[in-house]
């Protein structure tokens, strides 16, 4: 690989090895850029990923060289619901290793829907929230879709719907084969008159772009692919940019500062190394892609003369209308063994309930998706439902409980609301001496009222389906966690955003902040394949001006 | 124990019943003997590397109310101890203030309940689980708790979980490599394909 030395002035530092960071570094790369990816985490299994930890008991408790979540003790971070409280420690985290959140999620890649771009002016402004329109539509990003689609690998089935996005292409792949989950949405669905259609998975059911297609392992949430069926940066995107000879992944690399000269230009970022020596890498432009509550932290920690409230935000937005995301659902059992240890995390969704309705009396929508992964310490820990947490009792439930249990996750909207934030703990340090990050939320009234619509309406499929009991999930008011958005938030006018339509910072002509920070509205929570999306067309915007 | 002498043994513990009932029962009273044996020779360490003989035997008890022996192997046949002994040496090594104080209160609320009795491990099965069921707030009971479940259900290879009877009692397999059908219900219906 390529290596570059700091004093070398790259054409882009690219902060963050992730989602989007993979997709800038390769797209960039290939056009004939000089690329160096700084990235906090290691360097996981990448290269190698046949040696992947499937062993849940090392995946629980892994070395700092196996590790590829952040750790809520180092990555510190704290947590308060508003302005009035003293925040205390949080469990906030993310992915956290060359590939980021790819390397580890379950590989959900619902697109958003045309209306979501502009639902300021279709819905209507929602008092007590900052929903406003994206300053991009859906047919401008469209072509970007497709793009991630064919070139990350997702399976999937497209759908001629209202409720489903429109594609100008199919998916490359077929879905992936049914669990029983899925089969018992499909029955729900026929019985209560709801649309169940497959998940689109960044896993590929077949063998595709000399990757092996998926083996149903069952281990996929938290652990890396063995066989490099997940479709993640670390096997889709870093390869090629490597393979050019201009791009060099620079793994143990936490930067603490995007620095500026005295024309208010980025010159660069300062990182700690692996033995936390400070070193300066030079570079004409940066990228920042280090997810949805990093990139707006490293912003803020990066005060200048020029930039008093942290680069790049003479708005006062960085940091603002943070969307942790919320989820609501269900639990049952049912009769017969379902397996679904087997297989992947999510086959199935209801789509019924995507878009929001006034009629409802609150602002909300989202998707139910059948799941159940579970691997034996997590299923053991969690107990039976309603049971006992040890003794005969406990074991004789957990044995006839096992393998019948199937979950509804919903994934469902959060509103963006300008007191829900990131910024820096006024005292928390972390192990490097920099503040922590601090996050401010509690959700919106209509997002609780959302959550608990979303959790009868697994119930209601949950029984339709057949099932022997059901529980239904707490209703619960998201802290934090990897699906992260808006902190950042892209708009044309540089008074209420950080980016302009093409992931530019307004005040800083030679900063692009590309990731889940730079949405506007978060969606139903699944965001990667639109943060793919917005990667693939940011980095074509990049390169044709580059060139003009 | 050869397999010879074992059934000279047994012939000779037995031979006062008769003959016939000892024909009728020789199954089932062989496979208990070879349970037994199995046991005997299962390579659980002869030695703890953290906690004295007693604090063992303490732990092994707990850990045998939390996931019992019934009708299927629990938590002793499991080596549970075994491996949280071993995790108190490494990954676990933080809890093991935790562990040293607690096994202390453990033995200081056996004299309260049972001033007669002994330690705990000398218990009752009743009184052991009156004893748990009156401690399984505090943080010691479940770090117990967790750690019990955490070693019936991990690996073999980290010291628990012998046998795989952990992942028996579930129907876990650990092939990691599946094809459709999974389970029953997209066996009957598949309804896409």
């Amino acid at each position: 690989m390529k290596q570059y030395e700091p004093t070398t002035e790259v054409d882009f530092v690219v902060i963050g090895a992730g989602a989007a960071g993979g997709i800038m570094a390769k797209e960039l790369s290939v056009a004939g850029f000089s690329v160096v990816v700084l990235e906090q985490g290691g360097w996981g299994a990448y290269g190698h990923e046949e040696d992947s930890n499937k062993d849940e008991l090392q995946n629980r408790f892994p070395t700092e060289a196996d590790r590829l979540m952040s750790d809520p003790k180092r990555q510190r971070n704290t947590f308060r619901r508003s302005e009035d409280e003293k925040a205390t420690p949080g469990n906030h985290s993310y992915g956290m290793v060359v590939g980021g959140g790819t390397v580890v999620y379950g590989g959900s890649s619902w697109r958003h829907l045309p209306w979501e771009f502009k639902e300021a002016s279709t819905v209507g402004t929602i008092a007590g929230s900052g929903l406003a329109d994206w300053p991009i539509t859906y047919e401008e990003l469209e072509p970007y879709y497709t793009k991630a689609e064919w070139e990350m690998g997702i399976s999937g089935l497209r759908i001629d719907s209202p409720l489903f996005a429109p594609m100008s292409k199919p998916y490359p792949l077929p879905p992936l084969p049914i669990k029983s989950s899925g089969a018992l949405f499909e029955v729900a669905a026929a019985k209560l008159g709801l649309t169940a259609v497959p998940s689109p998975m960044a896993v590929i059911s077949e063998a595709y772009h000399g990757r092996s297609g998926c083996i149903s392992c069952g281990m996929c949430s938290g652990f890396s692919c063995q066989v490099k069926a997940r479709s993640s940066s670390a096997v889709a995107m870093f390869p090629i940019a490597e393979q050019t000879g201009r791009c060099e992944i620079r793994p143990n690399s936490y930067v603490r500062e995007i620095s500026v000269d005295k024309k208010g230009r980025v010159t660069g970022a300062i990182y700690f190394d692996a033995q936390k020596r400070e070193i300066f890498q030079k570079a004409k432009a940066v990228v920042l892609s280090a997810n949805g509550t990093e990139s707006a932290r490293l912003l803020l920690l990066s005060k200048s003369s020029q930039f008093p409230d942290g680069l790049a935000n003479s708005s006062g937005v960085v940091g603002k209308y943070l969307m942790s995301g919320n989820n609501a659902g269900a639990s049952a059992i049912f009769e017969h063994p379902l397996n679904e240890y087997k297989g992947i995390i999510s086959c199935s969704g209801i789509i019924d309930w995507v878009a929001s309705d006034a009629k409802r009396g609150f602002y909300g929508g989202g998707r139910l998706t059948a799941r159940g992964q579970q691997p034996p310490i997590e299923y053991a820990l969690g107990g039976p439902h309603d049971g006992p947490r040890w003794g005969a009792a406990y074991k004789k439930a957990l044995k006839e409980q096992a393998n019948r249990k199937m979950i509804i996750s919903s994934f469902i909207t959060q509103l963006p609301v300008e007191t829900n934030r990131v910024d820096l703990d006024p005292d928390v340090k972390d192990d490097w001496g920099l503040p922590a990050m601090r996050i401010t939320s509690t959700s919106h009234a209509d997002d609780i009222k959302n959550m608990e619509f979303f959790t009868a309406k697994s119930v209601e499929v949950l029984q339709a389906a057949g099932a022997t009991k059901v529980w239904p999930d707490q209703v619960h008011d998201s802290r934090g966690g990897p699906h992260s958005r808006g902190t950042c938030r892209m708009g044309n006018d540089p008074k209420t955003s950080v980016v302009d339509k093409f992931h530019r910072a307004h005040d800083v002509p030679n900063l692009y902040v590309v990731d889940g920070s730079s949405f506007v509205t978060g969606g139903r929570n699944h965001p990667t394949m639109t943060i793919q999306s917005l990667a693939f067309r940011a980095a074509d915007h990049i390169i044709q001006q580059a060139k003009s | 124990m050869s397999d010879r002498s074992r059934r000279t043994f047994l012939k000779n513990s037995v031979s006062a019943l008769g003959a016939g009932w000892l024909a009728s029962n020789w199954p089932g009273i062989v496979a208990a003997q070879e349970h037994a044996q199995q046991m005997a020779a299962r390579d659980f360490p002869t030695q703890f590397a953290f906690f004295t003989p007693e604090q063992g035997a303490d732990v092994a008890a707990m850990a045998a109310q939390i996931i019992p022996t019934d009708d299927t192997p629990g938590a002793r046949e499991a080596g549970c101890v075994y491996f949280i002994d071993s995790g108190l040496t490494t990954f676990l090594r933080d809890n093991q203030p935790l562990y040293t104080q607690g096994l202390k209160d453990l033995e200081a609320k056996t004299q309260e309940l049972f001033p007669a009795a002994g330690k705990f491990s000398d218990l009752s099965s009743a009184q052991q689980i009156q004893l748990l069921t009156a401690i399984e707030k505090t943080p010691f009971f479940t770090a117990v708790r967790n750690h019990t479940i955490i070693g019936m259900f991990a690996s073999p290879k980290h010291g628990g979980n012998q046998d795989e009877v952990g992942w028996k009692l579930i129907g876990f397999e650990d092939t990691l490599n599946f094809k459709a059908p999974f389970g029953y219900y997209d066996a009957v219906t598949n309804p896409r394909r």
